[in-house]
């Protein structure tokens, strides 16, 4: 399947251009003060490719900060009816992706089509093409090597680009969807000669062995002390699981007045109190402690067992974004000593 | 609720007023009782004082499709419970500008002291606010709001 | 910065407080994060230097560390304000905490064990917005309505509502918060335009006149929404309308829970 040829960075104007014609939307990074995010573009001349990483991930595509579930109206004596227009969402392309973003639409779709096949998820995901574009430089945060993937990684891609000069991309087309936004202007993809992408890659350091680390942290479940010491500093807020591309835990909300209403799909926190909090008003986890392990626990345990893949692709972005400072590979590290040393 | 006229089609302000239960809400009796004819754009919603009037139920009003606010309660001095309206009035002032300044339209937010005994200062109030919010047309800013950012 | 550690040293050797919160060394040389330290030979790793901005007053309630015993805090005047704000509140009691107050210059520290001793310290200090975030304010108060209006729908719609400015505030201490309260449901839960915009005036409101400026709110946002600015207009409304400043006594009242029967305004007919 995979083919490669190469695009002038100029051409990408014109792609834009028919992929916007074609129907499609595109959301793509837009700088804003020092961050950039992912947003709906319009020209290729509004997308920043310039940070290492955008703040938010590209996970809004798929999984909307807000989503209608069911919309629905009363009628007389409590009858209600249902909006039953099909689910059709955008068809969208999501363009400058790292392969690390790309990567996390795997461990999503885990859990999405895990027992009972989400709908919205799947069908959002079936429209939804992804050209990413690898990563030239990496900041410390970045650890996408230690958990299995890498700066030029094809995973989760439709088309891969690859800067391998100032004016042209390498593009690899990896998917069926990558080949039908290349035949909406074939004319700009040259042939690829004999360019190779690796000497252009970002150098991103292996920092753990994420093997290892599957085996240590589940000893450490009932060190207390290592959590709490942990996640002194955390302030609970929802920061890392709100940028976090795998993160996928929801809460559904009604919004609804005497006429009718909406059920919406909200992103939630395993960070929060209120997160876990019953109705008797027993929390399991009534601690920030026991909130900050689920959170690591699911990515490196959990997932593993039941998913047989990690719940992190290494974009670091929790790191960059968390208020306080909390620094996940940091606090892996010591995990991983810890479950050593038993 | 429609905002339109319905013999003239022409638009029809949606207005809520909340009043406090011992002077407003008494001072638009009077205005009935004493058959002052006045606009009826207006829902009133009585609450036991302006202290009680959370600044939060006029952004429900605008959120519920209301074009324009009134709050009113007693005269400064006169409050049923001494202080209310004190507290309440120092609550406006910062509510106010908080409103104008995250480009909220104030012009549409309407606070006023109506006494027991002012039933016709209330129909003039109404008649007043009534014909401001209809030239400056419904609220389309604040309502557009409604549903979006739902994916 | 030798002082403040010796200080540090010195106030866990005598058992006067159990643990110490201050600024270490952040994951970058552009970052500082908070320290707890517990062990005197831990203060070592104390730093103070312009990274240190978190208002480390968010921790003084905490109830994982209150667990830790009693209490020091490295305060420099924001953070000192903040823990007279939150006396007056009955948040804490005079004596629960040793303040090591940092001068603004970030080089004197004194030791503040009592709230008298703190409100002569921030009395030294001026409060306020600096030029800076004067000239930011003033833009967008110098925009026409509609502007400010566009401009505020652009910035909330980033909103996540992940509640992180929450979080950060070292003033939203309430265990449940409005936002929780869902009979009625007030504020919606979702992020979309309406509960974002509600959200936005509901938190500055609530810090209406209680704010002091720390900004962690904004730096602790991850979508880069400048939500500090509201709660500034509102304290500088509250000083021009009443002359209420937040933070500078741990008795007063603040600007909303206090009135003057000649409060003065110029809209209600």
């Amino acid at each position: 399947m995979a083919e490669t040829r190469l695009i002038r960075k100029d051409a990408l104007t014109k792609l834009f251009e028919k992929t916007r014609q074609s129907g499609r939307r595109i959301l793509a990074p837009k700088a804003k003060g020092e961050q950039a995010f992912f947003e709906e573009v319009t020209s290729f001349g509004e997308v920043c490719l310039d940070h290492v990483q955008t703040r938010s991930s590209a996970k809004e595509a798929v999984f909307p900060k807000c989503e209608a579930l069911l919309r629905y109206k009363f009628g007389d004596k409590g009858a209600v009816s249902y909006d039953e227009k099909p689910f059709e969402p955008p068809v969208t392309v999501v363009f400058g992706t790292r392969p690390c973003d790309a990567r996390s639409l795997a461990a999503l779709r885990a859990v999405f089509n895990w027992d009972t096949p989400d709908k919205f998820y799947l069908e959002r995901e079936a429209r939804t093409t992804i050209i990413s574009v690898s990563c030239t430089k990496a900041d410390s945060d970045c650890f996408c090597t230690s958990v299995g993937g890498g700066p030029g990684d094809t995973a989760g891609s439709d088309i891969l680009l690859t800067p391998v000069s100032d004016k042209e991309y390498l593009a690899e087309i990896l998917t069926e969807k990558g080949q039908a936004i290349v035949a909406l202007a074939p004319e700009l993809f040259a042939t690829a000669g004999g360019a190779q992408k690796e000497p252009h890659l970002a150098k991103v350091a292996v920092q753990f062995d994420v093997n290892e680390l599957a085996k240590t942290i589940p000893v450490t479940f009932n060190d207390e002390k290592v959590w709490q010491e942990q996640s002194l500093a955390c302030l609970g807020c929802g920061t890392c699981a709100y940028v976090c591309p795998t993160c996928a835990c929801f809460d559904i909300q009604d919004e609804a007045n005497r006429q009718g209403g909406v059920r919406l799909r909200c992103w939630d926190s395993c960070g929060f109190s209120l997160f876990t909090l019953h109705t008797s008003g027993h929390n399991p986890r009534h601690v920030q402690s026991q909130r900050w392990r689920q959170r690591v626990m699911h990515k490196f345990s959990y997932y593993l067992e039941r998913q047989g893949m990690l719940g992190c692709v290494g974009c670091g972005r929790c790191s960059r974004a968390c208020p306080v400072d909390m620094n996940l590979v940091e606090h892996l590290k010591e995990l991983a000593l810890h479950g050593r040393n038993g | 609720m429609e905002n339109d006229n319905k013999a003239t089609g022409a638009f029809e302000p949606k207005l809520v007023a909340f009043v406090c239960n011992w002077c407003t809400y008494v001072g638009a009796d009077l205005a009935g009782t004493s058959r002052l004819k006045y606009a009826s754009n207006v829902r009133v919603i009585r609450l036991p004082c302006t202290g009680r009037i959370d600044f939060m139920l006029i952004l429900k009003a605008f959120a519920q499709g209301m074009d324009g606010v009134i709050v009113s309660g007693c005269h400064p001095g006169d409050c049923h419970y001494t202080v209310g309206n004190y507290h309440a009035r120092r609550r406006w002032i910062l509510f106010r500008s908080l409103l104008d300044f995250a480009g909220i339209d104030v012009r549409r937010v309407h606070f006023a002291w109506v006494s027991a005994a002012e039933g016709a200062k209330w129909a003039d109030l109404v008649n007043k606010v009534s014909g401001e919010v209809r030239e400056l047309g419904p609220y389309k800013e604040y309502q557009g709001l409604a549903g979006k950012g739902i994916a | 910065m030798e002082e403040l550690k010796n200080k540090v040293r010195e106030l866990l050797k005598a058992g006067t407080v159990q643990a110490v919160i201050g600024y270490r060394a952040g994951s970058d040389e552009k970052t500082a994060r908070v320290a707890f330290v517990r062990q005197p030979d831990e203060a070592d790793g104390l730093i103070l230097d312009p990274r240190c901005t978190d208002n480390l007053a968010v921790y003084l309630l905490k109830p994982e560390v209150k667990l830790l015993g009693k209490l020091a805090i490295v305060a420099r005047p924001t953070t000192a304000r903040t823990i007279l704000q939150l006396a007056s509140e009955n948040q804490l009691a005079d004596g629960q905490v040793i303040v090591l107050g940092v001068s603004a210059d970030g080089k004197a520290v004194v030791e503040l064990a009592s709230f008298e001793a703190l409100e002569k310290f921030v009395g030294q200090v001026p409060a306020g917005l600096t030029e800076e975030e004067k000239v930011l304010l003033a833009k967008i108060e110098g925009m026409s309505r509609e502007e400010r209006w566009a401009f505020w729908q652009s910035e909330f719609a980033r909103c996540i509502k992940c509640y992180a400015c929450r979080a950060a505030c070292p003033m939203c201490y309430c265990s449940r918060c409005i936002v929780e309260s869902n009979q009625p449901q007030w504020i919606p839960v979702s992020p979309h335009d309406e509960g974002n915009l509600e959200w936005h005036l509901v938190r500055a409101m609530h810090l209406a006149g209680r704010c002091l400026n720390c900004g962690f709110c904004a730096k602790a946002c991850p979508m880069g929404i400048p939500l500090n600015l509201l709660t500034q207009r509102l304290a500088e409304e509250a000083k021009a309308a009443f002359g209420a400043v937040a933070g500078g006594s741990a008795t007063g009242e603040y600007a909303l829970s206090m009135f003057k029967a000649d409060d003065k305004e110029g809209f209600i007919r």
